[in-house]
């Protein structure tokens, strides 16, 4: 039994190990990966930013808004993508290497989900640090909290990802899952516009997604450490503020909830499929 | 017991029977070949016994453990070295080699001697720090080679493991599979269309549409044939003539004659003397294992590539419609 643990611990260890070399090594993606959320928010946020204000927002600027919602973007990206490569390594054979090998299969998973959300993390850090030019104040406080919301997400989406990639034998689906998977995660986070003014069936769509969890949760701790002006001489969080318009929906403690909740059930499912995959 | 056994082994995929109720004994440290045409079900045979596929019926065993009961000791007894390629070209040498080690459950205090080794054997010791995405074909196959020998493996399985490579990458794969059996004793189960591969197994099991015809050394499945071939050309009646003056079997092929004769060469001064005249030229062959193929299942390995991808194209679509 302990011989079986230690063999598994070294299992993910070394799974998790080739996650991160490789990652490093693709260039292109590293810069994808910081590139593509800057992109975001400089061009679609400061363009929408000049041009609309929320419906009673409070005060709270587009940008602001949307900012945590770019956060959760590129984390859904990298996620799915780390998950994906799994695809890719049946393409190109690795895999077979893997599933030969006289070790638990549920391990592998396990080191590619830590592997996905290990990347996950390094590119929130990455990403946090823009917060300053976009007026919101970071604390140590903050930034672990930040740390461990991404890494459930993280865990969470990287799982979905390989529940999904365990069955499938060819990039051609990647396609499928871009479409049909990882756009609508996005539209329907709550990341681009607010839950409380959405039509009531993308209201319904919005709460069983995970990410709407994620992009709230992330909204409560980076306005948590930033006050705002807020009528008259009164300076208030922008927490406070955000929810009081309904911009932030739900308290921290329930998103981190459901943010783990659904990590565990995605882990376990993950594993399962990967487990039970012939070649 | 047999270091690999199988009983009745069979898998289907859907309506096609792949392999079709095999039984296969290789006895420790043998080179044990498997021959047959593309899509004869060698490489599915291969992906049973290394407990990458679950069979239809029967039974397997490698190293004394059942490939259903006990797969993961069967894995940790085995080395694989996959007919495509099966490493990560974004890791060096080294890394794909630690990578392998790490899974295999090596001690890393052996790891640095090992790995060490068995690149000098393949003889990629000076490329070990570079990313395997630089390495041409046949390099990569050596590295592949080397990983499967990292873990000192008492079966080492070969899918094709000189395909695509060129003879003298061929020779010297040959050189360090032999040199493996007689140094650590390994057994080396390999596949292979090529005869001229697997004149150098001790063993050759001869499988075609999913059933074995026939298992012995190569020099035992010559001697089937029954003597040498002798091909003949001369006048048109030649054919005919031969068959009634010594009681054989010819086949015309263009304007020869083929036939088989035991000691061919010693044959050949009879042969000039009672048709005297009447030939132009004389080749005495020694039977290859491509007649032995011929002779077991009525065509040749080549003529047969056609048709296994026409079966492989018919299971695609097959597949594709479910």
């Amino acid at each position: 039994m302990e011989e079986t643990m230690r063999l598994a611990l070294k299992t993910v260890y070394t799974i998790w190990l080739r996650e991160a070399k490789t990652f490093v090594r693709e260039k292109f993606r590293v810069i994808a990966m910081i590139g593509q959320p800057l992109l975001y928010l400089a061009v679609l946020g400061n363009g929408i930013n000049s041009g609309v204000t929320l419906n009673g927002s409070g005060g709270i600027n587009y940008l602001t808004f949307m900012y945590p919602g770019v956060i959760g973007m590129s984390i859904l990206f990298t996620s799915i993508f780390s998950a994906v490569s799994i695809i890719w390594d049946r393409e190109f054979g690795f895999l077979k290497e893997v599933l030969v090998a006289p070790v638990p299969r549920w391990a592998v998973a396990l080191g590619k989900t830590l592997g996905g959300a290990t990347i996950a993390i390094v590119q929130a850090t990455i990403l946090i640090f823009i917060a300053p030019v976009i007026g919101i104040h970071l604390s140590p406080g903050i930034i672990v909290e930040m740390w461990i919301m991404t890494f459930l997400i993280g865990v969470a989406l990287t799982s979905l990802g390989i529940a999904i990639a365990a069955r499938m034998s060819s990039m051609q689906g990647f396609q499928m899952i871009m479409n049909f998977l990882i756009m609508p995660l996005y539209f329907l986070s709550g990341a681009m516009f607010p839950l409380s003014s959405a039509p009531a069936w993308i209201k319904a769509l919005m709460t069983v997604n995970p990410l709407t969890y994620f992009v709230d949760g992330l909204r409560n701790i980076l306005f948590s450490g930033t006050t705002m002006a807020s009528g008259g001489l009164v300076r208030r969080t922008i927490v406070e503020v955000a929810t009081g318009a309904g911009l932030i929906r739900w308290s921290l403690l329930f998103d981190l909830s459901v943010v783990s909740l659904v990590a565990i059930l995605l882990t376990a499912t993950g594993a399962y499929r990967f487990s039970n995959q012939t070649e | 017991m047999n270091i690999i056994h199988v009983e009745n082994l069979v898998k289907k995929f859907g309506a096609i029977t792949a392999v079709d109720d095999i039984q296969l004994e290789v006895e420790s440290g043998q080179i044990f070949g498997f021959l047959g045409p593309n899509g004869a079900g060698k490489s599915t045979t291969i992906k049973i016994l290394a407990t990458l596929l679950r069979p239809t019926a029967g039974k397997a065993a490698v190293a004394g453990f059942d490939v259903l009961a006990n797969p993961n000791e069967v894995r940790r007894s085995i080395g694989l070295v996959f007919q495509d390629q099966s490493l990560d070209d974004r890791l060096t040498a080294q890394e794909n080699l630690w990578f392998h080690a790490m899974l295999y459950d090596l001690p890393s205090s052996l790891f640095a001697e090992r790995a060490e080794a068995v690149l000098r054997i393949v003889d990629l010791l000076d490329r070990r720090h570079s990313l395997v995405r630089t390495f041409s074909g046949g390099m990569k196959r050596r590295l592949e080679i080397a990983r499967g020998l990292l873990h000192h493996p008492k079966v080492l399985f070969l899918d094709e493991p000189t395909l695509g490579l060129d003879p003298q990458t061929r020779n010297a794969i040959w050189k360090h599979v032999k040199a493996l059996r007689e140094g650590k004793g390994t057994t080396v189960f390999m596949t292979t269309h090529y005869m001229e591969e697997a004149e150098h197994c001790d063993k050759i099991a001869v499988i075609d549409h999913g059933k074995i015809q026939a298992v012995d050394s190569p020099a035992r499945l010559k001697r089937m044939i029954g003597g040498d071939k002798i091909i003949v050309s001369g006048d048109d009646s030649l054919s005919d003539d031969i068959k009634t003056a010594y009681a054989v079997e010819v086949q015309k092929i263009g304007n020869d004659v083929h036939f088989q004769m035991a000691a061919g060469a010693e044959f050949v001064p009879r042969l000039v003397s009672d048709f005297a005249g009447r030939i132009k030229s004389i080749q005495v062959k020694e039977p290859s294992l491509e007649d032995v193929f011929l002779r077991l299942t009525g065509h040749s390995i080549r003529a047969q590539e056609a048709s296994s991808l026409d079966q492989m194209r018919q299971a695609a679509q097959l597949w594709r419609r479910r």
